[in-house]
């Protein structure tokens, strides 16, 4: 599935037309991606919480080449499902 | 944030759409996301990230209140690996 299927499903569900659809749907995940990147977290009831972590810096390697870098303190966005869909999928 | 901050925001980008058909969008893109894992198919969003589902092994756990050994059954669990985009718009930002 991809984001042509959910502009679709909402073509179909809400009554906008396709290119109207797509751009909410661009429009969604742009949104999130901009309010993730400023550092804040996103929750969204029924599905999960999308958080984002501090991490501090540290020293690494390339895997490849074995030289040390300096890896820099960064931001991650990490993905913690709701319950709901945790047992919705446990079986599958 | 939370998804009727969401649904908000983006009801006011968007002209003529009302705060109830973005309710009802946001509602069927996440519940669409579920669905679709639930069937076993994989969810990718180019730029922010893919939704799919792991693989747990079954495992021998302690019920931590009476201490008694239990078994976990094998189980499928939702993962989110996060899109290249996103990872460097995050890490940019710090």
């Amino acid at each position: 599935m991809t984001k042509a299927d959910l502009a679709d499903k909402i073509y179909e569900e809400v009554g906008l037309s396709k290119k109207e659809a797509a751009g909410i749907v661009e429009l969604l995940f742009n949104s999130m991606k901009n309010i993730l990147s400023e550092g804040e977290s996103i929750k969204i009831t029924g599905f999960g919480t999308f958080l984002v972590r501090k991490k501090g810096s540290r020293r690494g390697r390339n895997p490849k080449t074995g030289e040390e870098i300096q890896i820099e303190q960064r931001r991650v966005v990490t993905f913690k499902p709701s319950l709901q869909f945790k047992s919705l999928v446990e079986k599958v | 944030m939370t998804k009727s901050v969401l649904i908000e925001r983006i009801s006011e980008k968007v002209e003529g759409l009302t705060r109830k058909q973005t309710e009802v969008i946001v509602e069927t893109i996440f519940s669409s996301i579920k669905d679709a894992l639930a069937k076993g198919d994989k969810v990718e969003i180019r730029g922010f990230g893919n939704f799919r589902l792991r693989s747990r092994k079954a495992r021998k756990a302690r019920n931590p209140k009476t201490g008694d050994a239990v078994e976990v059954a094998p189980k499928k669990v939702p993962y989110f690996k996060v899109g290249k985009e996103l990872r460097e718009m995050a890490t940019k930002n710090i």
